[in-house]
């Protein structure tokens, strides 16, 4: 496990998402609400572009006509057949325990931090005076 | 191999004729029936005719009268020779297809009537399920509490094509009083005949119709699990009454596919609704759409993933397999225990208490 620099904080603001590219895997790198996410770009039904899917609600409703919206825009809904996946832990909505999307760990660090090493930021140039989200591949 | 005190979840007693049930009418329906003359008629459904061979085995046709219709010779080919602890009366009758909301009550409550006084009064394995006016759900509450005191009723009988799908909220009244009393909601094959058998429209012959009535038990039950009546009677049982069985695992997986792509349109459907069937449908194992032989069956009950799903039926009087064949051969003792004895107790609380009794 490294790792890697992908954006600035600034880059990625409450509700955006960006889709890089690291050690040859595609991740989708979310932000909800101020906490970064990251979870892979396939899904784990047939294989479609997952993060590029709508971010979506909760949709609930404990008995028949008694609707809920909980958890607003914390769902990521695949573009192909809709199933849709907590962006938080990568778990399907149907079958929480059984299908789930790979995440991984994100994190934000201040660009002094990252000069000090050991970090890859290949692609994302780093300076100091931002802060940066660093996805563990 | 059927062993003694086995529950058979499907017999057919027949009304004789509307003429019988005259007596356990009330007064004012009595009247009715006569000035109409409808005593004269007998309200078979065309789902079942009495002459068609598959709905009546000729060695079970009784010397005079509809098959079905006489209780010493249901004794004589099934109850005596079989020997079940109970047996389930499921009658199906034009009363429950009339237009007429009080007089389709009225006959529901006559049948009621007449089974209890000419059926299970006179042999104490006999049980039965409650019929009701399917189109009118508050009646049918009203007369399944009138009859819920009897514990002799086991289930409440409904036909699996109506004016309505049958999970809709129009009909939860009906379901509101059967799980209130402990009592599973039979779905027998058949339709009330406000819509074609075939949702492609009327079929020319009785070959369609008949085969037909496999589409309309998984219409049932596509509209029960999408109302979410399962989550609104969290105690609700659903029996499945000679549906055929074999389609279930099909339409089961067709259902769940299909759920994980558009779930939001029902999200009170929150579990794999396979995983739902599999604890709340039952289905009698009489007709059985597959070869009669063990590796059939097992293969089906690996499809279904479950062994607490069958029910053991004989379907008397229809015509599904010849002697005691009501089972195939060589099924392992501990499977032919299951579904002749434990699913059965499990599926209906009133029998399970009396037997623990
Ligand atoms: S590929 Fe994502 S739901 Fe089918």
């Amino acid at each position: 496990m490294a790792k890697h620099v992908v954006a600035t904080v600034a880059e990625i603001p409450p509700g955006g998402r960006k889709i890089v590219t690291v050690r040859g895997r595609e991740i989708g790198v979310f932000n909800l609400g101020g906490a970064f996410h990251a979870l892979i770009n396939r899904c784990p039904h047939q294989g479609a572009a997952l993060c590029t899917g709508a971010i979506v609600s909760r949709l609930e409703a404990p008995v028949p006509g008694e609707y809920r919206l909980t958890r607003p825009d914390t769902m990521i809904r695949c573009p192909w057949h809709c199933w849709e996946f907590d962006i938080a832990t990568g778990q399907s909505w149907c079958e929480p325990d059984d299908v789930k999307a790979r995440t991984y760990n994100v994190s934000v660090e201040p660009g002094e931090a990252l000069a000090k090493g050991p970090f890859t930021a290949e692609t994302v140039p780093v300076s100091v005076e931002q802060d940066y989200v660093v996805v563990e591949v | 191999m059927i062993p003694a005190g086995a529950i058979d979840c499907d017999i057919h007693p027949a009304v004789p004729s509307v003429r019988d049930l005259l007596p356990h009418l009330e007064p004012y329906w009595r009247e009715h029936v006569q000035r109409r003359g409808l005593e004269r008629d007998n309200f078979e459904t065309s789902a079942y005719p009495p002459g068609a061979p598959i709905n009546a085995r000729p060695d079970w046709k009784p010397p005079a009268g509809p098959p079905g219709g006489s209780l010493p010779a249901m004794q004589a080919h099934i109850l005596d020779p079989l020997r079940p602890a109970f047996a389930i009366c499921n009658v199906i009758h034009g009363a429950q297809m009339m237009m007429s909301e009080d007089l389709s009550l009225a006959l529901c409550r006559g049948i009621n009537n007449w089974l209890a006084a000419e059926w299970l009064d006179r042999d104490d394995r006999l049980r039965a399920s409650i019929v009701v006016p399917p189109h009118s759900p508050d009646l049918a509450a009203e007369e399944i509490e009138r009859l819920a005191g009897d514990r002799r009723f086991v289930q409440v009988l409904l036909l699996a094509m109506a004016e309505i799908p049958l999970g809709r909220r129009m009909m939860w009244p009906v379901y509101r009083a059967a799980e209130r009393h402990g009592l599973p909601i039979g779905i027998h094959a058949g339709s009330t005949y406000r819509h074609p058998l075939s949702a492609g429209g009327w079929g020319s012959t009785y070959l369609e119709d008949y085969v037909s009535f496999a589409q309309g038990h998984a219409a049932a039950l596509n509209s029960l699990l999408a109302e979410g009546v399962f989550q609104k009677f969290p105690d609700l049982r659903v029996v499945l009454i000679e549906s055929g069985v074999t389609w279930l695992p099909a339409s089961m997986w067709r259902f769940n596919k299909t759920w994980r792509g558009v779930r939001a349109e029902v999200p009170w459907l929150n579990r794999l609704p396979a995983d739902i069937v599999r604890e709340r449908v039952r289905l009698t194992a009489q007709p059985f759409d597959a070869p009669p032989d063990t590796a059939s069956l097992t293969t089906i009950l690996e499809q279904l993933g479950s062994e607490d799903m069958l029910l053991f039926a004989t379907d008397y009087p229809h015509w599904h397999y010849e002697g005691e064949a009501a089972l195939p051969a060589g099924l392992p003792a501990d499977l032919v225990r299951r579904i002749t004895l434990d699913n059965p107790l499990a599926t209906y609380p009133r029998l399970q208490q009396e037997t623990a009794r």
